[in-house]
């Protein structure tokens, strides 16, 4: 079993604050974690490896301190890690993005299983795991539970709004995981040791001769950033006066019922 | 590429098992302002076994032409016959632009179209509008978990395609006797192209009482509500109001309440008429699923909470002492005491 897992390094988004005067985003010494659903892609391919033999790979794209987040998967058990950087891969959207990484992993593998996590935190898409499955040709599977290898097919539980799917499909298949597929493990302090001393390669676009450098980076991505803001929350609250909880209760039901709210 | 040729908003009307998901409705309503704005078309896309009802609620809800693709494949979303499917309809028509909704399969059809169309696809926008020189649509969608917005533009290429979370627009009032055109296209996916197979279905077990999308009413819980036991009593008050129960993720994560009723950024988007946030803080994510309501209650025992920001009426108080005062005045003005 050959699994490759994509990771991203995300900012953690709890920790993001507005700047209130210049209405910016503060992101200095905003921590960066591997985006969380990726853990339990990694998780699900750590599960997977241990039932029916193999290596799992990881690979991010992204600039150099992205290592920690590979490191951080080798601690929990991923047997080799890649870094995606070059110049020309910046400003990539998730057309250019899975595009990069669907011929990263053609270089790599072949792969009977490709695990994404169901959406990254900072960019929230949901788009690039199953964009790499359309860009290598083979079949995908969204928000699974669970994955069942038997021979050249698996059997998937598949989470969507009305229930749960259990879906047929040949391999390769790339599998998106979610918070529902499993609990990721914590590393051990032997992995966290090891993995400070492994290797990690970096991929860069001289490592890609067959990439088609039109679709990829700024140039590349059909979608643009035209403006960003933050989104302005100057309060217009009324606030209730507190006389006690029977008499605001009051007050709040009176004021509903005039403007014709309730 | 000449953009010119490429006319008409296209929406996927989503069917599970025949039955048409509102969130097809409701980026109806949407599509209607862009067609509006260029000038163009409103069009219905149904795909499935059974197309009747999502034919009924495109009709309704306002689609000037519907496109209809019917098969036994496509009993159950597929990427590969769905895809199919939709690109052949594109390759034929030529469609401006495409509204899906950001459902589990609506994600992944939107993925496979924009990379098999080499097009842009914004995901889970919350405004939308057309830029009125270019005649480009501009996708506004949150980012860094809503503490930051994006406007996007998908210049060079057509469709331009965009994905709405469910919820995020109200439905459209529905209009009668309306006859759009209707177009069926004998279009067929070969087995052997379908990589995935729908052998069996569990079903979720249904929510009691009125969904938490569809609410009118939401009173929602938080950390603040202190444990399970608590969330009783806004039961107690949603059922008053005819609405139901929500809760922000924290209360989930403890275990007080199903994951079903979480409400923002990895729960639910709602727009209810009133939201009644108790004992919740506001955290970006959690407004990133409850902004659009048209009326937004809080009730915080710390005044500096930034749910008073988003708050229409806000109450510094014990949710202990407000939520049962709240029941008690409506059972008096109701003469249910
Ligand atoms: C990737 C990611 C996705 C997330 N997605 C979501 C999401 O979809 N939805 C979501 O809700 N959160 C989400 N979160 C979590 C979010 O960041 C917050 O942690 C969460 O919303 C906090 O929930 P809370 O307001 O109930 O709890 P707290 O932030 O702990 O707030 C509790 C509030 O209750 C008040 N309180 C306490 N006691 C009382 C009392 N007796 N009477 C009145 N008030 C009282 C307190 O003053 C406080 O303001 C996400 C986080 C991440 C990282
Ligand atoms: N730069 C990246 N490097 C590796 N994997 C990525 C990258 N961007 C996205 N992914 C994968 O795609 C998933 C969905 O990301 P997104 O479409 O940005 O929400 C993530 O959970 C990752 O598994």
């Amino acid at each position: 079993m050959n699994i490759v897992v994509c990771v991203k390094q995300v900012p953690d988004t709890t920790e993001i604050r507005i700047d209130p005067v210049k209405n910016t985003l503060i992101r200095q010494g905003v921590p960066s974690i591997m985006n969380p659903f990726d853990k339990n892609a990694l998780e699900e391919a750590l599960q997977l490896k241990e039932q029916y033999g193999g290596a799992v790979t990881v690979i991010s794209m992204g600039p150099e301190q992205a290592k920690a987040t590979l490191r951080e998967a080798l601690s929990m058990g991923a047997d080799k890690a890649y870094l995606v950087t070059d110049r020309s891969f910046g400003g990539s959207d998730t057309y250019a993005t899975s595009y990069i990484l669907a011929k990263v992993i053609e270089k790599l593998g072949p792969f009977d299983v490709i695990l994404g996590g169901k959406q990254a935190i900072d960019g929230d898409t949901g788009q690039t795991a199953p964009s790499i499955a359309e860009h290598l040709g083979i079949a995908r599977l969204t928000h699974v539970l669970s994955i069942k290898i038997e021979g050249k097919k698996c059997i998937v539980e598949r989470e969507i709004e009305e229930g749960v799917e259990i879906v047929e499909a040949k391999l390769p298949i790339l599998c998106t995981a979610t918070k529902e597929t499993n609990k990721p493990r914590y590393a051990t302090i032997k992995g966290k040791i090891d993995s400070l001393k492994a290797e990690i390669e970096n991929i860069t676009l001289a490592d890609l001769p067959d990439m088609d450098v039109t679709k990829i980076g700024l140039k590349g991505s059909p979608t643009r950033v035209k403006s960003t803001f933050t989104p302005k929350r100057q309060s217009c609250c009324e606030m209730l006066e507190i006389i006690n909880p029977r008499e605001t209760a009051r007050m709040l039901f009176g004021k509903l019922a005039d403007a014709k709210i309730l | 590429m000449d953009l010119k040729q490429y006319q008409d908003v296209w929406v996927f009307v989503e069917c599970f098992q025949g039955q048409p998901k509102d969130v097809g409705f409701e980026l109806l309503g949407q599509g209607r302002l862009l067609a509006d704005a260029l000038k163009q078309k409103l069009c219905a896309v149904v795909i499935g076994k059974d197309v009747d009802e999502g034919i009924k609620g495109a009709t309704a809800y306002g689609a000037d032409i519907i496109y209809v693709v019917q098969g036994n494949e496509y009993a159950n979303y597929s990427s590969d016959a769905y895809g199919y499917a939709f690109l052949e309809l594109c390759a034929k028509y030529h469609p401006n632009t495409i509204l899906i909704g950001a459902t589990a399969n609506g994600r992944d059809l939107g993925s496979k179209l924009a990379i098999c169309l080499k097009t842009g696809l914004t995901a889970d926008c919350t405004a939308l509008s057309v830029e009125e020189e270019t005649g480009n649509v501009v996708w506004e969608r949150p980012a860094f978990g809503g503490n930051l917005y994006a406007r996007i533009l998908c210049s060079e290429t057509r469709p331009q395609m965009g994905t709405v979370r469910p919820g995020a627009f109200k439905k459209p009032e529905k209009s009668q006797n309306r006859q759009p055109v209707m177009i069926r296209e004998d279009i067929h996916t070969k087995e052997e192209d379908i990589l995935t197979k729908v052998i069996a279905f569990i079903k979720a077990n249904d929510e009691a009482g009125v969904k938490l999308e569809e609410a009118e009413y939401i009173v929602s819980g938080g950390r603040g509500l202190k444990g399970p036991e608590n969330f009783a009593m806004l039961q107690e008050l949603a059922d008053l109001l005819g609405g139901t129960v929500g809760a922000s993720r924290a209360s989930v994560d403890a275990g007080w309440i199903p994951q079903t009723k979480q409400v923002g950024q990895t729960g639910k988007t709602v727009s209810p008429k009133v939201y009644i946030a108790c004992g919740i803080s506001g955290a970006v994510q959690h407004l990133a699923g409850m902004t659009e309501s048209d009326t937004i209650i809080a009730i915080n025992k710390d005044a500096t909470a930034p749910i008073f920001d988003v708050a229409d009426y806000g109450i510094v108080g014990d949710v202990f002492e407000m939520v049962p005062a709240m029941i008690k005045e409506i059972r008096v003005s109701k003469d249910l005491n």
